[in-house]
């Protein structure tokens, strides 16, 4: 048989089969087409939404450019020096009003990872053993609420309470005691920090440790019970396993923004601190790129930030994958 | 929550020692004794009379006597009642154009074979992913010309992904069938969503429409990036001011020729204000928040 003759039967075959070799390429446009106009009423839909995500979390990103830039407002992101790797500089140089702010954000981070992050578990453990359905939904319309004020708010709270003249030192005053200096005390700034965070937010977090306990099967108490297991061996081999992978990922997902956090809490409270135990690297960011309009500096520290908190995301969740977790998304 | 109804305790488990479910109790009241004594110790101390707040040295937990001079001066003009005016305004703004922008993109991106479908969803997934920094955020705002108008406080929080992407799980959980029946019946995707999906999903709807309110109310730093004018200032950068950082509340920030409160209890009438309208809305919507948030956990 003959190179042609095989080509005809082959050309044969795809007509048969529907198909024109010449055609191919053009029938999936075609396809795309139809779809498009079949779903163009849809996209439409998109349009508002999508815009909004383009201009405000994409452009900026684009933006970034000028952390590679010697910036000036006057020409703009366009017509601005180019200066390579020179913002980076003081990072790599080490400038200690730098190091200050990476020293203090790692040091919150510590304490968030340590100190926070259990409790919302132990929280959901400890309500999941009421035994009065009416009792655990009122536990939970209490505990969740500080999630939802703001930052100023909690803060406020936090002074009332703890502050010169508030309800602990109203309390000592009256009883004869010296009075003690929370609010303000740079030493305990960081400490003050975590316990806000968990006053704030640790009820709230239980809503997804909650869930993951009502997924587990009784059947698997059961059996353990069966087999002679006590409470804590229960606890150990199947509550705590069944919590594993909801506490992963949210370990994870923390784990991305704990390098960017802090900022609305962090600015609130630097006044009476000082900047020199307070200052995080958002409250840098935000201190010399809008306030002292050191541009490409600040937005080199924002990058690297950002870029940091990402890494430790696809990181930490790799490591996941290595451990047969599984982690934000499935490999 | 989703924990099955009727269930006293896990099957199979022993109920524990008395002495184990007491420390329980004990320990659990001690944690909603955390969060209720400060709200009972705010609210008080915005009732209390002058000479209470200066007996008890500025922090009065149960007022022997109640007066709302404190309200009344916060609501008569001045200061902190314009910035409530900014604050509503931008929370019933913006959570409408939110809820709007939101719902039109989750149900575009409900139909897993339509025109575009994967990048469009990858494009909302990955602005999950990082966070675009507060300078180019900053100058993005700046170049549009929304520095000190009401809107930088709207427009650049309007869609948050992930609001999108739970909604877009519940539109998808949404029995196929009756969509399909609008469509045979000659209806616009427009008139699909507004007529057949969003009545079925007022629930989740609601909740979503908390978490936007609740951004708006709070928000802070965006006010703080783009709002140099105070006359502008919602009621989270007074707070920030005249409670946080203990601004002298004079007569200057009141309507005029009104009579001065105590300090205090003005500082916690403000806090009152800005904390009443969550506690509102909270125990209606209470009910829908585990399913709210799981949707997005389990399909995200």
């Amino acid at each position: 048989m003959t190179v042609r003759e095989d080509r005809i039967i082959a050309a044969d075959r795809d007509v048969l089969a529907g198909r024109r070799d010449d055609g191919r390429r053009s029938s999936r446009v075609r396809r795309a087409a139809v779809k498009l106009r079949r779903d163009r009423a849809l996209l439409l839909l998109a349009i508002p939404g999508l815009g909004i995500l383009l201009l405000f979390q994409y452009v900026p990103l684009l933006g970034n450019v000028i952390a590679f830039e010697n910036y000036e407002p006057y020409f703009g992101i366009l017509h601005s020096q180019w200066t390579g790797l020179s913002n980076f500089a003081l990072i790599f140089n080490g400038n200690p009003a730098f190091l200050d702010a990476l020293k203090n954000t790692l040091i919150i981070t510590m304490l968030q990872v340590v100190f926070v992050f259990p409790v919302p578990i132990v929280l959901a453990l400890l309500m999941n053993s009421l035994i009065s359905e009416r009792l655990k939904r009122l536990v939970q319309s209490i505990l969740y609420l500080p999630h939802f004020l703001s930052w100023v708010v909690v803060v406020a709270i936090f002074q009332e309470m703890l502050g010169g003249s508030g309800l602990m030192n109203d309390w000592l005053r009256s009883h004869g005691h010296a009075t003690v200096n929370i609010i303000g005390n740079s030493g305990l700034f960081k400490e003050m920090i975590a316990s806000q965070v968990i006053w704030k937010d640790s009820g709230w977090a239980t809503i997804l440790f909650l869930a993951a306990l009502s997924q587990i099967d009784a059947a698997l108490y059961e059996a353990a019970s069966v087999d002679g297991a006590g409470r804590w061996r229960q606890m150990r081999h199947i509550t705590l396993p069944g919590l594993k992978p909801i506490a992963i990922l949210l370990f994870i997902l923390q784990l991305g923004n704990v390098l960017s956090t802090g900022f609305e809490q962090i600015i609130l409270q630097q006044g009476p601190v000082g900047i020199n135990a307070s200052e995080v690297l958002s409250t840098y960011v935000y201190h010399n790129g809008i306030l002292s309009g050191q541009w490409g500096e600040s937005a080199a520290v924002g990058l690297v930030n950002g870029l940091v908190g990402v890494a430790l995301v696809l990181g930490a969740n790799k490591v996941a994958h290595l451990f047969g977790e599984q982690g934000i998304y499935q490999s | 929550m989703s924990v099955p109804k009727g269930r006293a305790t896990v099957a199979g488990m022993e109920p524990p020692a008395p002495l184990v479910r007491g420390v329980k109790g004990v320990v659990l009241t001690i944690c909603c004794a955390f969060v209720i004594v400060p709200f009972v110790g705010v609210i008080s101390t915005s009732l209390a009379t002058q000479q209470q707040v200066t007996d008890s040295g500025g922090f009065v937990l149960i007022p022997n006597q109640v007066t709302v001079a404190a309200y009344r001066a916060i609501f008569a003009g001045g200061v902190v009642t314009r910035a409530i005016g900014v604050s509503l305004f931008i929370t019933v703004a913006g959570t409408a154009i939110s809820l709007t922008c939101t719902a039109m993109l989750a149900y575009a991106l409900s139909r897993p074979h339509s025109f575009g479908h994967k990048p469009l969803l990858m494009t909302v997934l990955f602005a999950l992913l990082f966070t675009p920094g507060i300078i180019p955020s900053y100058l993005v705002v700046k170049d549009f010309g929304l520095l000190n108008s009401y809107w930088s406080l709207i427009v650049p929080t309007a869609v948050n992904a992930f609001n999108v992407i739970v909604l877009r799980a519940f539109f998808m959980n949404l029995p196929q069938a009756l969509i399909d029946s609008a469509r045979i019946d000659g209806a616009s995707e427009a008139t699909i969503l507004r007529r057949v999906v969003l009545p079925l999903s007022k629930a989740a709807m609601a909740v979503i429409g908390l978490f936007y309110a609740v951004s708006y109310w709070n928000a802070f730093f965006n006010a703080l990036l783009y709002i140099n004018d105070t006359s502008k200032w919602p009621l989270q950068l007074v707070i920030q001011t005249y409670v946080v950082n203990n601004a002298e509340i004079g007569t200057g920030q009141l309507a005029p020729g009104s009579v001065l409160p105590p300090q205090q209890s003005l500082q916690m009438a403000i806090l009152v204000v800005s904390i009443v309208p969550i506690l509102l809305v909270y125990p209606f919507l209470q009910r829908h928040f585990a399913k709210g948030v799981l949707t997005g956990a389990v399909k995200g």
